[in-house]
């Protein structure tokens, strides 16, 4: 049997690609996974984030590529592959009909455990997650962040080496969003591999040892956030205005600024020195423009995000036009 | 204390039997704890039995027979047509269920696990049947207490109208799963699989096909219906059988065939 060793890559991929009809998700990307440690695939909606997950999770079948799970050929041996894995997907992949803890002794049972295992490991996750009380109770009844809890505890019935969370905190509130990250930091501390996805930056930063951004179907940057805050060279000024009139007049004078309608503020792009500053407040004076608030950004992995995916200030993204 | 892997991987045959073991256990207990949809199912036939028998029992048993048949004479007849019928009806409970599965996470979830793969639809279409052959028990002493008596069939007829009504659950269960995976949602699968409540109303179920219109009669004739019923028919009350029977048992075997290929062909196709 072949055992991922802390040389061989948990998790490899040369050249994946995976395309619907004649729309390209995945074009061609390299992923390296050490084992044992947090990666993040960062990307807008639509990226291909979920898609690079269902193919390395053996769900989908990639167009092409040399992909290797824990040591093991993706398009050979999936089912090697699917026993070193668990998969906690974007959408719950829990039995509603059923309460938590049937939930847990049928992944027990898929595992081929035996009864009295089962049952101990049954106990120690729900415990471990918060779900004792509600271990009776059919799942419907359950919340959202209660669902997302028991989806990543039946992931961990058969104790997978290699972790794949798809967005593991969208729609989660803030309390069951760092809840979410310190179970994944204790999973890391016990040696298992995660990989994850999320649209979050903040995120990406609080969790992953390396990033990587997709953007249209291509890895766009990759490395720890230090290095890829490192990519953009300066901050930026932002103004914030509270009158429309005012804001659209700036945004006329001001116009290599980027704009954000939605917020009504402008965003100049400045490294962030006195002199700098200076010279963009005597300007904005000159020019007769009067924010209502004037705040100094230092790069972080949202500039990062925004420069390399191409996209304005504005986080929700247009529709992209049709040609 | 835990490994990290599974210390030596089954053999094949002994993985497929303890899944779909659990799958089956997993179906049946949805079906414990909801048993109002396949009651809900059940309905249809009981009714229609109740109708048949006792608001229209008296002017229908004058279709039967060339006249001077009595109510106890057409329960004997509507019966083994509404042991089908039964059929028809219970197996969209597996059309509707394995919908609600296809469109949830959890299937995505089984196919990113080490499990034998098939696992899944035999875990359904084993319930099912199991449901079908309980759903049949209850018509059946419906029909009991109602007057129906089977008096002259022989122990191996018998045993051959047992083996023909399982066969032919097992032929619309994999008909009704394959629907139920060719659907996008559970509301499309109950109405995919209407067909199966409604060919039973224009097959010999209900008055012999020989009365329907000349123009009719083929459609009558020429479904799995007819020549099931016939046969169980048969069976049960001794009418002449014919190659009613080969013809039951080829419609069986085909669409369980149909069935087993499109419902496996769905499964295995990359999920969207």
């Amino acid at each position: 049997m072949t055992t991922t060793t802390s040389h061989s890559p948990a998790i490899a991929a040369k050249g994946l690609r995976k395309a619907y009809g004649d729309k390209t998700v995945l074009d061609g990307i390299d992923l390296t996974v050490p084992a044992g440690t947090v990666f993040a695939l960062l990307g807008p909606n639509g990226a291909g984030k979920t898609t690079a997950v269902k193919i390395l999770s053996t769900l989908v079948t990639a167009d092409a590529g040399d992909l290797h799970v824990g040591g093991h050929d993706l398009a050979t041996d999936p089912q090697a592959v699917r026993a070193a894995i668990g998969v906690t997907g974007q959408f719950s992949a829990v039995d509603g009909l059923i309460t938590g803890e049937e939930n847990m002794l049928l992944m027990a049972d898929l595992h081929l455990l035996s009864r009295s295992e089962g049952r101990r490991t049954a106990a120690e996750l729900l415990e471990r997650f918060d779900l004792v009380e509600a271990a009776k109770k059919p799942v419907s009844t359950y919340s959202g962040g209660m669902k997302r809890r028991l989806d990543l505890a039946m992931t961990l019935v058969g104790n997978p080496r290699i972790i794949f969370l798809d967005e593991p905190t969208t729609g989660l509130d803030p309390r069951s969003r760092h809840n979410m990250w310190q179970i994944i930091r204790d999973l890391v501390s016990d040696g298992v591999t995660v990989f994850l996805t999320t649209q979050y930056l903040e995120e990406a930063d609080e969790l992953a040892d390396r990033i990587a951004v997709l953007n249209d179907g291509k890895i766009a940057a990759e490395g720890s956030a230090a290095e890829l805050k490192r990519l953009i060279p300066g901050g930026h000024v932002r103004l914030r205005f509270t009158d429309p009139a005012a804001y659209q007049s700036a945004a006329v004078a001001l116009r290599d600024a980027t704009r954000d309608d939605e917020a009504l503020a402008l965003q100049i792009p400045s490294g962030g020195s006195q002199r700098e500053l200076r010279s963009i407040l005597d300007w904005l004076d000159t020019a007769g423009i009067e924010a209502d608030e004037l705040t100094v950004h230092t790069p972080d992995l949202d500039d990062v995000f925004f420069a390399l995916t191409g996209t304005t200030g504005i986080p929700t993204q247009p529709k992209e036009t049709v040609r | 204390m835990s490994t990290p892997l599974a210390p030596t991987r089954p053999t094949r045959i002994s993985l497929a039997v303890r899944n779909s073991n659990t799958m089956l256990r997993r179906n049946l207990l949805h079906a414990r704890r909801y048993p109002s949809m396949t009651l809900n199912l059940l309905l249809t036939p009981i009714m229609l039995l109740l109708l048949f028998v006792y608001i229209f029992g008296d002017v229908m048993s004058a279709g039967i027979g060339g006249g001077g048949a009595d109510r106890s004479d057409y329960i004997a007849y509507i019966v083994p047509g509404l042991l089908m019928m039964t059929i028809g009806s219970t197996v969209i409970g597996a059309a509707i269920s394995v919908s609600m599965d296809m469109t949830e996470g959890l299937i995505a979830r089984f196919r990113t696990m080490a499990v034998y793969r098939g696992s899944v639809l035999i875990g359904h279409v084993v319930g099912s049947v199991l449901q079908v052959l309980a759903s049949l028990v209850l018509v059946s002493i419906v029909a009991v207490v109602m007057g129906f008596r089977s008096t002259d069939a022989t122990a191996l007829e018998w045993l051959a109208a047992f083996g023909l009504l399982a066969l032919f659950s097992l032929a619309l269960t994999w008909i009704a799963v394959g629907m139920g995976m060719a659907s996008p949602n559970p509301e499309a699968a109950s109405n995919m699989a209407m067909p199966l409540i409604l060919l039973p109303l224009i097959s010999s179920a209900f008055i012999p096909a020989d009365t329907m219109p000349g123009w009719f009669q083929p459609i009558a004739e020429y479904q799995p219906f007819t020549p099931a019923i016939e046969t169980l028919r048969g069976l049960l009350l001794g009418t002449e059988i014919g190659n009613n029977g080969w013809i039951a048992i080829a419609w069986c075997v085909g669409l369980t065939a149909l069935g087993y290929r499109w419902s496996t062909s769905l499964f295995n196709r990359d999920p969207k």
